[in-house]
């Protein structure tokens, strides 16, 4: 079957057998930001942004992301440099294997998103789906924290779009 | 200590972060697959003991796309160890590739080779496998019962009494312990028994191969132990080491896990079989089936001391269930002992006295804490109890017996790895200053002993000290080698293996410590047993100072021939020059730099290649200590343990990295917290785990852990890199005693079984009398 759908900004067309997961769709097309931890939707190491809202990519079809905005951990830095994300989230310590760190990032664009300025209970809250099994998520959160500051202090969302009034 | 330092001490960049935070392909899943690509898939064993009668592949092998299928009919027949420890390992050669018995739930029955996975796993499906179920061995006590199925009735005369189902003993003995035991003024006596639980990297074991332009066969593995991949997998499938390379490129993480031959074997084979590449990834329920576990234990400790609390005898006895194969079994048994009982080190009569027995339960094998994670849960528990019969503060006690700068242990020299140990001293111990300041910010005085209660909620706090080792002393090996480049940049290439840690980065700053360089213009290669020079790999928290003092003794060297050769520029005595900002100075202030240096050195006068390669081989392994600090709160009506407050106060020496240090406790203790409350294989009464995904077998997640604090002491090991010792391992072993003992300040019971479920804190205090029910 054939899907088109945007994959980070670019109008995108693959061929894949019925029964293809999400997962398996974007890392086919290079985007190995997309890890598999588990293939059933427990550890959010595949998490991707669909539309804007964090999806985990194994629980998905290809077929479902037809005509829809799908953006990975590739989709985050621009020729400008870093996103603001991936920036506060290695400075803290975040990182440390970095295979859950894809995922975790785009759950936390999601929840920046929603959430602009979140307390550290919101921080843990909108990484629930994501399971870390390094770091004991301090640092973690402390980049996510930072980060929002640094947005709020550049006036700048999570797409890396001057805020607008609404 | 960081202001004597401009690199070492300070947050660097990591080497890796931007690829990292970007998603580039670096993982081993993430390397574009070869064309003609085989896939693998693996058949494991239904029933925890069993022979197999027949094995019919024909129709597997008929599947059009299937390319191969193993078994123990078509693959060696030697004997092995999947550990992956130094030569000669001291785990028992009781493992074959595959087996006519199978030993517990999960072991290999046959591997399928095919076009694409799909069709490997429908092939696994036509595999005909007559087993005769023979009667399984389900505990340490049926192990050990009288006449018990033997697990290994096969000749392993390597293992200490397989006729026996012992896998492994070990023993320590100083001063007399029952005439010490006899005499003191106070004793206890405690029994503490672990679970089974499993590492769980978020990465599964995954590993590709393939033969290269030269046809030699290329294994690119999610492997902490790169060197011994290749010894162990050319001995076991005949191959010359020559033959072979083992990259080991990122990996998400290993804890233990990744310190096993697992899967190489089989790749390698199909590989060298089919002349096709391979790849094959454990599925999350074979990283819990078909993988390694914790060991689980049964510990009595016994501790006897004087009326002021000074320990007088400490007598330690463990049973260790190592599972259906010896696979590290007599070093964790030993390493209980080892890591444990120097700590506590004035007690002049100490036995240690250890066994290791085959189940057909799974395999355990190395798991970050290796062995201390229980014999410190013991200890700690059996501490917290002298406190409270000698009416002594739980600080004061430990303060009054811990080991200090200087001090020593006749354990040290008595308990090695599988040998005999090394003697040591202390040479650093910032022990007293971890627990009075982690002591000060979880509020020791004004909250230990209180039980303050909110509705059926009550809080208590609770502690415990540990130490660790820093590498295994005059076993591990690790070499570096620098080499300059025309810009005055180096290449750093070590052996060490960056499981996660960032070891890359910690080992690049002390390099450019060194060398007067910025982190940037240090290019780290590591793990590439073509590549780089030999190191034993990343295990035993060896990275930071073993492989570190190679980088630093490199480093050193080149400094030499930098300064040598400034020496003819600046026509000086090289005596009186000094390095700083890649730079070479005289007392005059002329100076030349490092690129002038690489330049003239790479193509004008005197011409050679700057370089140098330096080893490592510890003489001791100098212990990380810390104080760790818990404030809990238990529900009397559910049992329910909540986990409000965790500090942790560090001795790690020098911190190289100070956040990635810090990230090492966390990580740690978050794993440690999981194990002490949650986390659980569940093995049922047929030998099969529960737990066969992240839904049964829960991993703290961020919403289920307070926020993990870490102190770094001020600390500075003179045998270290810059001082530095370890901080990998110590972190998890903390939340069990600790957990354990702020429960007991919370309600009074003893939790000496882990894990701390509700069901087991509801019958404890049922069995007190203060539960819910009672009162
Ligand atoms: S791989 Fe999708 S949630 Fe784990
Ligand atoms: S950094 Fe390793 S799993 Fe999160």
């Amino acid at each position: 079957m054939r899907v088109s759908f945007t994959l980070n900004g670019t109008v995108t067309q693959a061929e894949v057998p019925p029964g293809t997961t999400l997962m398996e769709l974007l890392r086919g097309l290079g985007a190995v930001s997309v890890k598999d931890g588990c293939a059933r939707g427990d550890c959010g190491s595949c998490a991707v942004l669909l539309d804007g809202r964090a999806v985990t990519a194994c629980l998905l079809f290809a077929g479902q992301v037809e005509g829809r905005q799908v953006r990975t951990a590739e989709g985050l830095a621009d020729e400008v440099g870093l996103h603001p994300l991936q920036q506060a989230v290695l400075d803290a310590g975040g990182v440390q294997c970095g295979f859950c760190t894809p995922g975790i990032l785009m759950a936390a664009v999601d929840l920046l998103d929603r959430i602009p300025d979140p307390t550290e209970a919101q921080i843990r809250e909108g990484l629930a789906g994501n399971l870390c099994r390094c770091t004991g998520y301090v640092k973690i959160v402390d980049g996510i924290r930072d980060a929002a500051a640094m947005l709020a202090a550049t006036g700048r969302t999570t797409d890396g779009e001057e805020a607008g009034d609404g | 200590m960081a202001e004597k330092y401009e690199v070492v001490g300070h947050n660097e960049r990591r080497v890796d972060g931007t690829a990292l935070v970007t998603g580039k392909p670096v993982f081993v899943a993430d390397l574009p697959e070869r064309p003609g690509t085989l896939h693998l898939a693996l058949l494991t064993s239904p029933h925890a003991h069993a022979r197999i009668r027949a094995i019919d592949t024909a129709r597997a092998e008929a599947l059009d796309g299937v390319a191969l299928v193993l078994t123990h009919e078509n693959t060696p027949d030697r004997t092995y160890t999947t550990a992956g420890q130094g030569y000669p390992e001291p785990s028992p050669y009781d493992t074959r590739m595959f087996n006519p018995k199978v030993r517990f739930v999960g072991d290999r029955v046959a591997a399928v080779a095919a076009d694409s996975l799909a069709t490997a796993r429908a092939a696994l499906g036509l595999i005909d496998v007559e087993y005769e179920v023979l009667e399984p061995v389900l505990s340490i006590d049926a192990a050990l019962a009288e006449g018990a199925p033997l697990v290994h009735d096969e000749p392993c005369p390597d293992a200490w009494d397989a006729e026996h189902n012992i896998a492994a003993y070990s023993e320590a003995v100083a001063g007399d312990v029952e005439a010490g035991l006899a005499a003191a003024h106070t004793t206890v006596d405690v029994t503490i028994e672990t679970h089974y639980g499993q590492h769980v990297p978020i990465e599964p074991h995954v590993v590709s191969s393939y033969l290269d332009e030269h046809d030699r066969l290329v294994l690119v593995s999610s492997t902490q132990v790169p060197f011994h991949a290749r010894r162990i997998v050319g001995r076991l499938l005949d191959v010359p080491i020559h033959r072979i390379r083992v990259i080991k490129p990122r990996i998400g993480g290993g804890f233990g896990v990744k310190q096993e031959i697992l899967i190489e074997d089989l790749l390698a084979l199909t590989t060298l079989r089919t002349g096709r590449p391979a790849t094959m990834s454990y599925t999350r329920e074979q990283e819990f089936h078909a993988s390694r576990t914790r060991h689980p234990m049964r510990i009595r400790v016994r501790l006897g001391a004087d009326e002021d609390g000074t320990l007088q005898a400490i007598d330690m006895d463990v049973l260790s269930n190592t599972g259906a194969y010896g696979t590290h079994s007599l070093t964790v048994l030993s390493n209980v002992g080892s890591k444990t009982l120097p700590l506590y080190n004035l007690a002049p009569d100490v036995r240690f006295i250890g066994k290791a027995v085959y189940t057909n339960l799974p395999v355990a094998g190395a798991y970050r804490g290796y062995g201390a994670t229980q014999g410190q849960y013991a200890m700690e528990v059996a501490i917290d109890q002298l406190a409270e019969a000698l009416g002594m503060d739980a600080l004061e006690l430990r303060a009054r017996n811990h080991i200090r700068t200087g001090g020593t242990s006749p354990i040290f020299r008595a308990l090695g790895e599988g040998r005999e140990g090394v003697e040591q001293t202390v040479s650093s111990c910032e022990l007293e200053a971890c627990i009075e300041i982690g002591a000060d910010r979880i509020g020791w005085a004004t909250k230990r002993g209180r039980r303050h209660r909110e509705g059926s909620w009550v809080h208590g706090i609770g502690m415990s000290v540990h130490m660790q080792g820093s590498g295994i002393p005059l076993i591990d090996m690790a070499a570096a080698s620098i080499k300059l480049n025309d810009d005055g940049s180096i290449n750093l290439d070590v052996g060490a293996t960056d499981l996660g840690t960032g070891s890359d980065t910690v080992l690049g700053q002390i390099a450019a410590e060194v060398l007067a360089l910025p982190l940037e213009k240090v290019i780290v290669t590591s793990s590439d047993t073509d590549r780089t020079p030999f190191d034993t790999g990343a295990y035993a928290s060896s990275t930071t100072y073993v492989s570190g003092t190679a980088v630093q003794r490199a480093a050193v060297a080149v400094r030499d021939q930098l300064i040598a050769a400034a020496a003819e520029m600046l026509d000086a005595d090289p005596t009186t020059l000094e390095v700083a900002s890649e730079r070479v100075s005289d007392p005059d202030g002329d100076s030349v730099s490092f690129e002038k240096i690489a330049l003239r050195a790479l193509y004008g006068e005197n011409q050679h290649q700057i370089a140098a390669t330096a080893s490592s081989v510890p003489e001791s392994s100098p212990p990380p200590f810390i104080a760790s600090f818990a404030e809990v709160a238990v529900d009397t009506d559910t049992g329910q343990i909540r986990v409000l407050d965790y500090v942790v106060a560090a001795d790690c020496g020098t911190a190289v990295h100070p956040k990635l240090a810090e990230g090492q406790i966390e990580g740690a203790v978050a794993n440690g917290i999981g194990y002490a409350l949650v986390e659980d294989l569940a093995i049922d009464d047929r030998g099969r785990p529960r737990a066969i995904d992240l839904g049964r077998y829960k991993i703290p997640a961020a919403t289920d852990l307070p926020r993990i604090e870490t102190i770094l002491v001020d600390s500075y090991d003179p045998t270290g890199p810059m001082g530095a010792k370890s901080i990998a391992e110590i972190g998890i072993n903390a939340p069990l005693p600790t957990i354990a003992n702020a429960v007991h300040d919370a309600t009074g019971i003893w939790l000496t079984e882990s894990p701390f479920t509700s069901e087991r804190v509801l019958q404890a205090l049922r069995a007190q009398g203060s539960g819910s029910g009672t009162g």
